[in-house]
């Protein structure tokens, strides 16, 4: 007779544990969904926003109706109308190429030091790489200075290659750290074993290494890519209004109203800047997570 | 002692810097180093070129630039005053806050003016990194922690959060300029009436809250990186142990997520300190928003000579300010960085 109760109580105090435990574990991921979606609302409501008032007819521009209203294609027009002095097609041509060049440029430059650095055994390594390191932390108004004043010397002001130069600065810091960190992880045993087999070393680099580290390279293009997209402080200083690229365009967009900020066709014009390069970096999310971490935690 | 592991046997460099040989091939390791070395070289070569011609000689001459005098219109007699030597009289103005005055010599500046500038633009600056980088360094944390929970719908978050890092600095100043007008969504949806960008304090907060905004992912990832090299074992074991929540969080997060925290502070303070186009677009700078970078940028068209000396001192801060962080807070950056290789994870 005790023996049961005394069981029974047991197995009653071991249920009671257990419910505990499980309201424990439910109150946890309760928690975890809440914080979840406290971070999506703060991380995407101010985008949802722009892109919400992108589309909106322009007198209704302070509306605050939470989801589309009074739907609109005319700011994206206006966004590319040329008659208030905006040239933002131009812009985004300007921008496309700057960034192209300094990505093309910055990873034909860097993909041999990343090499030396993730794959060889020398001196001065350290020295090297904090320089590298140091370089792209550099602050761009360190350099403007001088290279306002050499640029208006020689005749540069405003060209590309006056907006492409500078960019290298911290691009190509930037494409050789990830790349190192990289190329560190790659299994390079690989490029032996296929000595091994037979390849000739040729083979083994066209076969084995390049499919390798290619999703690599692209990776870093997509970082170097962007930090060149988002450049400002150099531009804002060095472009005309031939060369501008698309940051400089939308921070100084002009409106039908001198005294009125044309904020439609502003989110306009930033919805366009900032889609591709969304759908670029959620498509490549992974690996684009991997490239901006790596320099730090590896 | 950094180790590399690599293909090639491993070789440690004693104190000296004089390769010791380990094992029976200690000549033709030696040999391989040298060649080694070589390669490194002139694979090594174009990047330090390139950086020598973008970095290296800016600096350069814009360090000879500070110690030359600016010429120009004295402002007061209107005569043309040549250039030349100016030993360390710019830096002397910018840290004195001094202003050529008529005639020779110098005054203080009067309020309004570039040069009255220099003391408030510095405080400006380290205010807008110590708040910023404190709540990004919080919020950062939070998130990372919850990233790195297994839940569904987890892949939607860590997307999530890099759209504010993927939004260019212009268009995320454009945006919050927005939504902090008058008129705009934010004072509507916490009922108040602030002229944001209007005076000082208000117009501080809307860049400290865009700023954290557009930042903090960065942060957060750079954490989420970090909590994800401590194996799971060493909280299950502490579990077992009967660790509480908060002392797994202090006693195993903490210490071991904390070199890339460090690494991911040292970074964002560093951006920080050279923050220009969200204050430069959605304040102007105005109401004691204009930082050190803007001060340099807005000095460029009235002295070259002068914004050089300025550039300098930015950089100089900023350098201390690393240099601190590396040296007494443990932020090592190259050993961080990966230079340790696998050996050492």
């Amino acid at each position: 007779m005790t023996t049961t109760t005394a069981s029974t109580e047991l197995r009653a105090r071991q249920d009671k544990g257990r419910k505990a435990a499980q309201n424990r574990e439910k109150w946890a991921s309760a928690r975890t969904y809440i914080s979840a979606v406290v971070i999506l609302i703060w991380c995407l409501a101010p985008a949802y926003w722009m892109v919400v008032t992108a589309f909106r007819e322009v007198d209704f521009t302070y509306d605050t109706t939470p989801w589309p209203t009074h739907v609109t294609m005319d700011n994206f027009i206006t966004a590319f109308d040329t008659s208030f002095g905006n040239r933002f097609g131009q812009a985004l041509l300007n921008s496309i190429f700057i960034g192209v060049t300094v990505t093309v440029i910055s990873l034909v430059i860097g993909v041999f030091a990343a090499y030396a650095l993730a794959r060889l055994n020398f001196r001065f390594k350290y020295l090297v790489l904090g320089f590298i390191l140091g370089a792209s932390m550099f602050p761009g108004v360190a350099l403007i200075t001088p290279l306002f004043q050499l640029f208006t010397n020689i005749g540069w002001m405003g060209t590309y290659q006056a907006l492409i130069i500078p960019n290298i600065s911290f691009v190509l810091p930037l494409t050789v750290y990830t790349l190192t960190s990289f190329f560190r992880e790659m299994p390079w045993e690989l490029e032996e074993s296929a000595r091994v087999d037979g390849c000739t070393q040729g083979q083994a680099f066209r076969k084995v290494i390049m499919p390798l580290a290619a999703p690599a390279i692209f990776t870093t293009a997509i970082l170097a890519f962007i930090s060149s997209w988002n450049e400002f402080l150099i531009a804002s200083q060095l472009s005309n209004e031939a060369t501008k690229p698309v940051t400089v365009a939308i921070a100084s967009f002009a409106g039908a109203q001198p005294n009125q900020i044309p904020y439609t066709a502003i989110m306009a014009a930033g919805t366009i800047v900032t889609i591709p390069l969304v759908i670029l970096v959620l498509v490549f999310q992974r690996k684009i997570v991997a490239g901006l971490t790596a320099g730090a935690v590896k | 002692m950094a180790t590399e592991l690599g293909p090639t046997p491993a070789t440690k460099p004693a104190s000296g810097g004089t390769p010791v040989h380990h094992g029976p091939k200690g000549v033709g390791e030696d040999n391989k180093i040298l060649s080694q070395g070589k390669w490194a070289s002139w694979l090594l070569a174009p990047t330090i070129i390139a950086l020598g011609i973008v970095i290296v000689y800016p600096i350069i001459s814009a360090i000879i630039m500070s110690f030359q005098k600016d010429a120009g219109l004295d402002p007061v007699t209107g005569l043309f005053t040549e250039g030349g030597p100016a030993g360390i009289q710019n830096y002397v103005n910018w840290l004195g806050q001094q202003c050529a005055a008529p005639g020779g010599g110098t005054v203080a500046c009067p309020p309004g003016t570039l040069g009255g500038q220099f003391w408030s633009a510095t405080g400006t600056t380290f205010l807008f990194t110590v708040i910023t980088v404190t709540f990004e360094t919080i919020l950062g944390f939070w998130m990372a922690m919850i990233m790195a929970r297994t839940f569904k719908g987890r892949g939607l978050v860590r997307a999530a959060v890099l759209v504010p890092w993927a939004i260019p600095t212009a268009v995320t100043a454009q945006l919050w300029l927005f939504m902090f007008d008058f008129n705009g969504i934010i004072n509507k949806l916490f009922n108040v009436s602030i002229l944001w960008t209007g005076s000082e304090w208000p117009a501080k907060w809307a860049v400290i809250i865009a700023d954290t905004w557009k930042t903090t992912p960065f942060m957060a990832l750079l954490i989420l990186a970090g909590l994800q090299m401590i194996p799971a074992e060493v909280y299950e074991a502490a579990k077992v142990d009967g660790a509480t929540a908060w002392q797994r969080f202090r006693l195993i997060t903490l210490p071991l997520v904390k070199p890339a925290l460090m690494v991911a502070i040292l970074f964002r303070t560093l951006d920080a300190l050279r923050m220009f186009d969200l204050p430069y677009i959605l304040t102007g700078g105005a109401n004691n928003t204009t930082t050190l970078s803007i001060l340099v940028i807005n000095q460029i068209r009235q002295g070259f000579n002068s914004a050089a000396a300025l550039s300098t001192i930015t950089f100089i801060i900023i350098f201390l300010v690393a240099f601190i962080f590396v040296r007494f807070l443990g932020a090592n950056v190259v050993e961080q960085s990966g230079a340790t290789g696998k050996g050492k994870k």
